[in-house]
């Protein structure tokens, strides 16, 4: 769809932060001329490019594939994680989407297991230190095998699927109040335990993974929602649930 | 053994399960509580004799116990996972919007009215367990007369509305809890989440508009 308005002036309320240890302030800059069909992320670079020529040292955020499928890129706009388009991620937001004269207020994504880098850049890590904990198969599943020798129901290997588009960008826990990672692991866990590849180790799975979680200083799930509305590749909180239940047999089975 | 037990029940999931299964006990005991009080549209009589009825049986002792532990896992539970998700995010955002896709206000007010309930129960035990205590006899056995206190109480505007307000925060509640206690078990269907959120949502007016007919009724009594 072409857009008839021919470039935008935007107000941005940007968060800065020198480093970790910084308290960091909230910075008004205008930016002038900004295509509606530029990207979200080109608008910013677009600032920089201004910020470069000024002299002045442009805003640090977090970017990589820009076409929705790596997870890197991030941001809390206008307070939404990703803004406000549903099933959508930053680099993917077009600037069609806002108005000339906007003011649009950009932050870090917050949670004290996503600790702020430098300005929009938040480390991320405790994800990673989550799948550690076993999001992964360990058993040597050998070389490619026929189809059709392992039988996996259509349902299931459809909501393995649907779990596994989890780009692990942390959306979830940005947008959650209680800076929970339930949806982000939920995903990770419902997606080996559906497919009998995953099953073996099933139980040691979830205890671990939601035990690293809860170390890493994640909140705790309240069922809001937030996390699903606001997931870039539409999670469901289904996962959640059975994550949850997943979770309780495996601690009554256990044998700790 | 002692840790793994140890580090079940404080997981984040099992807290969180323990929250459900406390509320959906507190659900049962506000259903029968309300059906219970429905014996005073018969009259004096009814209401005192089953007031009596079910206080002069020791075994409410252990009834009462066991709803006062209850209550105080749901209560405790609630102030650590509040503390908590607190902690999980030092640095507040500038500017939080809703998706509007997500949250909707009870789940978002839950701590809030939550607190509005516990308010409320305090009073409440205050105004009628502990409350006046008149005396009348039916058929020669002397009981108290609690159909007395509470038409006097609700004599007052002020009490009925504040009553009302009350069991409207703890319908909002419900309304929420009710489901949310499902999905944190770990029940969560398409072929069931419809009939689980429509009964959440039922019970809660039900349980409301049951609780707020009382006051109004008594009000309505003039007094007397
Ligand atoms: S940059 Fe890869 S998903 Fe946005």
């Amino acid at each position: 769809m072409r857009n008839n308005t021919v470039s935008m002036n935007l107000n941005l309320k940007i968060w800065r932060q020198k480093d970790g240890k910084d308290k960091g302030f909230i910075e008004d800059y205008r930016l002038d001329g900004v295509s509606p069909d530029m990207s979200f992320l080109e608008m910013l670079d677009m600032l920089n490019e201004t910020l470069i020529r000024e002299g002045k040292d442009p805003v640090a955020f977090d970017h990589d594939c820009r076409e929705g499928i790596c997870g890197m890129c991030s941001l809390m706009i206008n307070g939404q994680s990703h803004g406000p388009e549903a099933e959508t991620t930053t680099c993917q937001l077009h600037m069609r989407k806002f108005k000339n004269g906007d003011t649009i207020v950009i932050e870090p994504f917050r949670a004290k297991a996503f600790p702020v880098l430098k300005d929009l850049i938040v480390d991320r890590s405790a994800f990673d230190e989550i799948i550690a904990a076993g999001g992964y198969v360990s058993v040597n599943t050998g070389n490619a095998q026929d189809a059709n020798t392992l039988p996996i129901s259509k349902i299931n290997a459809e909501l393995s699927m649907d779990a596994a588009a989890c780009i692990g960008c942390g959306a979830c826990v940005a947008s959650c109040k209680n800076a929970s990672a339930m949806l982000f692991v939920s995903a990770k866990v419902s997606q080996l335990s559906l497919l009998p590849q995953g099953q073996i180790e099933a139980e040691a799975r979830v205890q671990s993974m939601v035990n690293k979680m809860d170390e890493l200083g994640f909140g705790n799930c309240t069922n809001e929602a937030e996390c699903e509305a606001s997931c870039p590749k539409g999670i469901d909180i289904s996962n959640i649930a059975r994550m949850n239940r997943e979770y309780l047999t495996a601690s009554v089975k256990s044998q700790e | 053994m002692v840790s793994h037990f140890k580090k079940v029940l404080t997981s984040s999931i099992v807290k969180k399960q323990l929250m459900g299964v406390t509320g959906l006990l507190l659900c049962g005991f506000l259903l029968s509580h309300m059906l219970g009080n429905c014996l005073m549209y018969l009259g004096p009589e009814a209401f005192n004799t089953y007031a009596y009825t079910l206080t002069s049986n020791k075994l409410i002792y252990v009834a009462e116990a066991g709803l006062l532990a209850i209550f105080f896992t749901h209560l405790g539970l609630a102030i650590r996972l509040t503390i908590e998700n607190n902690i999980a995010r030092p640095v507040k955002y500038y500017m939080k919007q809703n998706s509007g896709r997500g949250s909707n206000f009870a789940s978002s007010t839950m701590p809030y009215t939550g607190l509005i309930v516990l308010i409320f129960i305090v009073l409440h035990l205050i105004n009628f367990k502990y409350g006046p205590y008149y005396t009348q006899a039916y058929n020669n056995v002397e009981m108290r007369d609690l159909y007395r206190v509470m038409i006097e109480h609700f004599a007052s505007p002020l009490n009925v509305l504040w009553y009302i307000f009350a069991v409207l925060s703890l319908g909002i509640h419900v309304s929420h809890g009710f489901w949310s206690a499902f999905q944190s078990i770990g029940f969560n269907h398409p072929k069931y989440n419809c009939i689980l959120k429509c009964t959440s949502k039922a019970f809660a007016i039900f349980i409301t508009l049951g609780f707020s007919a009382m006051p109004i009724y008594c009000f309505l009594q003039g007094g007397h």
